[in-house]
């Protein structure tokens, strides 16, 4: 069943006639997906890629294709009201791409948020891909800009802060045989949509996943709380793997949620708590597949 | 970014925060000026981007960031000592900053020192306050030895902070009588500034109470959302690059996020979450990471080039390591981009280049094809190893 996605999800692109949301539609179409529709204000009634309708409005996407699902990939001025328009449009769910959003901003787009039925995923962020049964997991449901092929379907439910570091563990996984169920990419700043704990709670709650990989790194205490709550509750194993050992206090480390400061948000603190969970941590990010399956004890025949 | 003591001063003038007196002289001659229009007891501060400046030493051998003086010809000759000199403190390392300018103000009579911040709390997506009768101190221990004189205040972004809020916050740091009017101006103010320049953080450390019941904001320590720079022209004007690091000045004009360290083993990778985990690794294989280097998901031959010349331009370096993992990045136009930078460039230290993804096998290709003596790697763990073998032989 997966997560957030199925393949039969119906997406729409809000930024889809942009250059980096135009290419990763593509892609998208490419991999399988379920593209009913982009929306840019003033190119209502073109066509993306001959096929795809564009509107003006999300309200309008929403209401001549069924889509439940909204990816913003509009640039940073014009992200936060973007995501709002997906809320008020009433998708159930908005993954947003956009990297450098104001964090000011996020903070106005989380308090309007509550109460509402949407879940956002990132800013700042790759993505969600529940992979396809197709070959290299064609016919997927990918959201976002990660890339499809190296993804196989199974088992494994992979969150992450950081998009190459989930391409790592993923592509780990594949070339070993095991599969993924559904592999989220939470985002590197600070204001976030959903956060690692929410993630695991949906992978301890889906059938199809049997184990998890939880990447997280420095900054904020986000990984300490999905720890706390594994620790009490989770029935499946997790393995996890924190970047930013080496970070040097007070530097952002690319991600703006990236800064150990004041003491708090260290590489240390987030590994030990994951440890005190019974969470089976990486000792490199070469290690992240191999940890995981040693502490699952599964074998890939089986996975495949 | 960061921005100079006056420069927060100025911001505090500008929302109407209640500062000491005082002005930026770039010149001693300034600095007599200063003092003399402001008369009275003088205070001269040296302005770098770094904490410790009282107890720091010049390399003249003067001693203290921070001085005193009765005249303005006193301030005169302290400022002649502090101007394009540099000062080393436990913050700016060995090599020290150079003094382009100083703060002349008036001397304060300081009766209370307090603490006053506002700054995001990422747990509740919104502003909160900390304020605290210990000021003038290190607040982490504060915090840590006495949590109870440590108070914290959440705004709800859509109400800002309130004004019963400021009131209970003036009450609970025995700001009462004639200080509340003021401490709750000051509150609010310092509110506004927070979210008008889209701060991270903002903090006053110490809040003074004067001999003569005045509260002023003494000492400021500013962040900045650096992805609403785009939107803060003015903040973006107070930008020192002779602050900054000239690696890291370099790399921002090619969008390069790049952040220098002290090791030896420089690192260049796509993504920032794969860019850490990579300096971990180094050291986790016995090696000293000289960087932080995400060159982003679609670096061009430029870029790539650019990011050579800066890790080259590091004396420290005695070997690199190119971490790539081509999700949608094609690996070919990275290794042929790496083979152009390193022929151009001369390359006379060990490269260990780890590509992973989208046509490794041609991009694998390129490299041996290359000519070039460099070293390939099948995972992120032997690449690290070997980097680190290759400049422990090489030493």
């Amino acid at each position: 069943m997966a997560i957030l996605v199925t393949p039969e999800t119906k997406i729409l692109i809000q930024g889809i006639t942009g250059s980096f949301g135009a290419r990763h539609a593509q892609l998208s179409l490419d991999y399988g997906t379920q593209v009913v529709a982009g929306v840019t204000p003033g190119k209502g009634g073109q066509l993306f890629a001959d096929k795809v309708p564009i509107f003006d409005t999300v309200e309008e996407a929403v209401k001549e294709t069924g889509a439940t699902v909204s990816v913003v990939f509009v640039p940073p001025p014009f992200a936060a009201d973007a995501i709002l328009e997906g809320v008020d449009a009433g998708v159930d769910l908005v993954v947003a791409i956009t990297e450098g959003i104001p964090v000011n901003d996020m903070v106005k787009v989380k308090h309007a948020m509550r109460g509402t039925k949407t879940r956002l995923i990132g800013p700042n962020c790759p993505g969600v891909v529940t992979p396809g049964t197709g070959p290299n997991s064609h016919g997927g449901c990918r959201i976002g800009i990660a890339p499809g092929y190296i993804h196989k379907k199974g088992n494994v439910g992979v969150v992450s802060r950081s998009g190459t570091l989930t391409y790592e563990a993923v592509w780990q996984l594949t070339t070993r045989g095991y599969g993924q169920s559904t592999c989220v990419g939470i985002g590197g700043d600070p204001v976030n949509g959903t956060s690692h704990l929410d993630i695991i709670k949906m992978f301890n709650d889906d059938p199809e996943t049997e184990a998890i990989i939880m990447i997280g790194e420095i900054g904020g205490t986000a990984e300490e709380e999905a720890a706390a709550w594994v620790k009490e509750h989770c029935k499946k194993p997790v393995a996890g793997f924190i970047a930013g050992a080496t970070a040097p206090p007070g530097r952002r480390m690319g991600h703006a949620g990236a800064i150990v400061s004041g003491g708090k948000g260290t590489a240390a603190a987030k590994i030990q708590a994951m440890r005190d969970a019974g969470i089976a941590v990486a000792p490199t990010p070469a290690d992240m597949a191999d940890t995981l399956i040693k502490h699952w004890g599964k074998s890939a025949r089986y996975d495949s | 970014m960061n921005i100079h003591e006056y420069q927060a001063r100025e911001l505090f003038a500008k929302f109407g925060v209640a500062t000491q007196p005082g002005g930026v002289a770039f010149t001693p001659e300034e600095a007599e000026q200063v003092a003399a229009k402001l008369g009275g007891k003088i205070v001269v501060k040296a302005q770098i981007h770094a904490g410790g400046r009282g107890k720091g030493t010049f390399k003249n051998g003067f001693k203290g960031g921070v001085h005193l003086c009765d005249t303005p010809a006193e301030a005169r000759e302290i400022a002649s000592k502090m101007i394009g000199q540099v000062l080393v403190t436990h913050q700016t390392g060995p090599d020290g900053k150079e003094v382009g300018k100083v703060f002349v103000g008036e001397a304060v009579d300081i009766k209370r020192e307090l603490y006053f911040a506002i700054l995001l709390d990422r747990a509740t997506a919104a502003p909160v306050v900390i304020a605290s009768t210990e000021g003038g101190v290190d607040i982490e221990s504060v915090a840590e030895k006495t949590p109870e004189k440590i108070l914290r205040i959440g705004v709800d972004p859509a109400l800002g902070l309130l004004p019963y809020q400021t009131r209970k916050i003036a009450v609970k740091l025995g700001l009462t009588g004639k200080l509340m009017s003021q401490a709750t101006k000051l509150f609010t103010n310092l509110y506004k500034l927070f979210i008008d320049c889209d701060c991270s953080l903002v903090e006053i450390n110490p809040l003074v109470v004067t001999a003569k019941d005045e509260l002023l904001a003494l000492d400021a320590k500013f962040g900045f959302d650096d992805n609403a720079l785009y939107r803060q022209p003015e903040i973006l004007a107070m930008r020192d690059k002779t602050e900054e690091d000239p690696r890291e000045v370099a790399a921002s004009e090619y969008a390069l996020n790049y952040i220098g360290l002290d090791g030896n083993i420089a690192c260049l990778v796509n993504g920032a979450g794969l860019a850490m985990a990579t300096m971990d690794i180094i050291q986790y294989a016995g090696g000293s990471p000289a960087n932080f280097l995400d060159v982003g998901g679609g670096a061009t031959k430029d870029q790539v080039l650019a990011a050579f010349r800066i890790i080259l331009g590091d004396k420290n370096v005695k070997g690199i390591l190119v971490n790539i993992f081509g999700g949608i990045m094609d690996c070919n136009i990275i290794a042929t981009g790496i083979v152009e930078a390193a022929k151009e460039i001369g390359l006379k230290i060990p490269l260990v280049v780890r590509l992973e993804g989208n046509n490794v096998e041609a991009g694998k290709k390129t490299l041996a094809d290359s000519g070039l003596s460099l070293i390939t790697a099948d995972n992120i763990l032997d690449a690290a190893q070997k980097i680190v073998a290759e400049v422990k032989k090489a030493a």
